[in-house]
């Protein structure tokens, strides 16, 4: 019972609560409302700590056992501790914790995600043939876009228009209209997954055991 | 040629040639960048969280403040640690479904007015009231498009004559919208490979 049936029931009431308090602005709900969302951030930060523990943990376990590539464990252990400490110590406004954002983290995330470009633009090399409608629709409105995202998009034109312009209809409406539809049907799956976990159907967050 | 003198643009140009070292294969000097980017970003979002999340919404609240009701808030908080240490892991479901719950509760009014009834509404009214003929074209192209889209995706009946042809202008503009993410995707993560080339010539290297 305090292992799945007591959770059930909380979920249950915490689900209810926060779908009236959206239909009843009554200032004690909205006092309510705003300590769950509290509540939420806290439980949040507390399993973002437990995940880096456990991040922690496994690369602790690599180094203990000298793992193959174990120094590169000890190398995010520290960039870890490095940052925590920055932050503890010198607070997060100044002092090395600004720094270590700017100068390590920034530059990595951007080169990781430039570094997408390249894969993508071989992975489409590699699938996207014109071999019916549809496939040649897709590589055509790709093509479309990318050329005319480019300043030379805009001396390029098809009967009389411009692909700089071409590709702004194309990512205003067919681009908008295919969106939308999946929007509106991811919406409808969200709120009925949503249902399902409050009613008590959808249980797989709970995991699996006692 | 006028090299940058701070060693903080010199230790982001080396991890961003790290990074792109990648592109040859998998090598140490990657391995390294990369294991340095999860470190610190682990470190950063848990300082972030720690201050914005744990003292101030906890701390405060309970310590400074004397707000008892926060005393709830600091046990759900320390049952999710109970995650490691496997006999007691049951007791973090607590913390989950309170947080699942309200995320699901929180979601079902917002999801439905936000991904639901407004894209709907901006579909279908005035579709037709856009001022030159190329814009009520492209507007009523716009609603056939969103309206064939869902049928592509209602399965409760088979796709034949009506509903066929419409699935079928459905799936047409499902490739060209698919088509046109890519190649937006692509030009974003092109832009961002610029970005990089011009911090290496320009604020490392001095080129630019």
């Amino acid at each position: 019972m305090f292992r799945r049936t007591i959770p059930t029931i909380l979920a249950f009431v915490v689900g209810v609560f926060m779908i009236v308090q959206f239909f009843v602005p009554h200032p004690v709900l909205q006092t309510l409302y705003n300590m769950v969302l509290d509540w939420k951030q806290v439980v949040f930060g507390c399993v973002l700590i437990v995940g880096t523990l456990t991040l922690v943990r496994h690369h602790a376990v690599r180094i203990r056992f000298r793992k193959q590539g174990y120094g590169y464990s000890v190398i995010a252990l520290v960039s870890l501790f490095a940052m925590v400490l920055a932050g503890a110590v010198w607070g997060i406004e100044k002092g090395p914790y600004p720094w270590l954002f700017d100068y390590v983290q920034i530059p990595g995330q951007a080169t990781m995600f430039s570094l997408l470009g390249f894969f993508i633009a071989t992975a489409a090399y590699r699938s996207f043939r014109a071999r019916n409608v549809t496939a040649t629709l897709l590589l055509l409105s790709g093509v479309i876009v990318m050329l005319g995202r480019v300043p030379a998009g805009e001396h390029i034109a098809v009967a009389g228009v411009s692909l700089s312009d071409l590709a702004t209809w194309i990512l205003d409406y067919p681009n908008n209209a295919a969106k939308r539809g999946i929007l509106i049907g991811v919406g409808l799956g969200m709120t009925s997954t949503a249902l399902k976990i409050i009613i008590g159907i959808e249980r797989s967050y709970l995991g699996k055991g006692d | 040629m006028h090299p940058s003198p701070d060693p903080g643009i010199w230790l982001a140009a080396i991890l961003t040639l790290a990074g792109f070292s990648f592109l040859w294969r998998d090598n140490p000097f990657f391995k390294v960048m990369e294991h340095m980017l999860v470190g610190v970003s682990a470190g950063y979002y848990l300082v972030q969280y720690a201050y914005s999340a744990l003292y101030k919404k906890l701390y405060v609240p309970l310590v400074v403040q004397g707000n008892l009701l926060f005393a709830g808030c600091a046990i759900l908080g320390l049952m999710v640690f109970a995650r490691l240490f496997p006999k007691r892991s049951w007791l973090s479901r607590y913390p989950v479904a309170f947080y699942v719950a309200a995320g699901a509760g929180y979601s079902i009014p917002s999801t439905i007015q936000a991904r639901v009834v407004k894209q709907m509404q901006v579909t279908m009214v005035n579709f037709l009231d856009q001022g030159s003929v190329i814009a009520v074209i492209s507007g009523f192209l716009l609603f056939l498009g969103v309206v064939t889209v869902l049928l592509y995706f209602f399965f409760s009946a088979e796709h034949r004559g009506v509903l066929g042809a419409a699935s079928k202008i459905g799936i047409v503009t499902l490739m060209i919208g698919f088509g046109a993410s890519f190649g937006y995707t692509v030009m974003s993560r092109i832009t961002l490979l610029i970005g990089r080339f011009q911090f290496l010539l320009g604020d490392w290297l001095g080129f630019l």
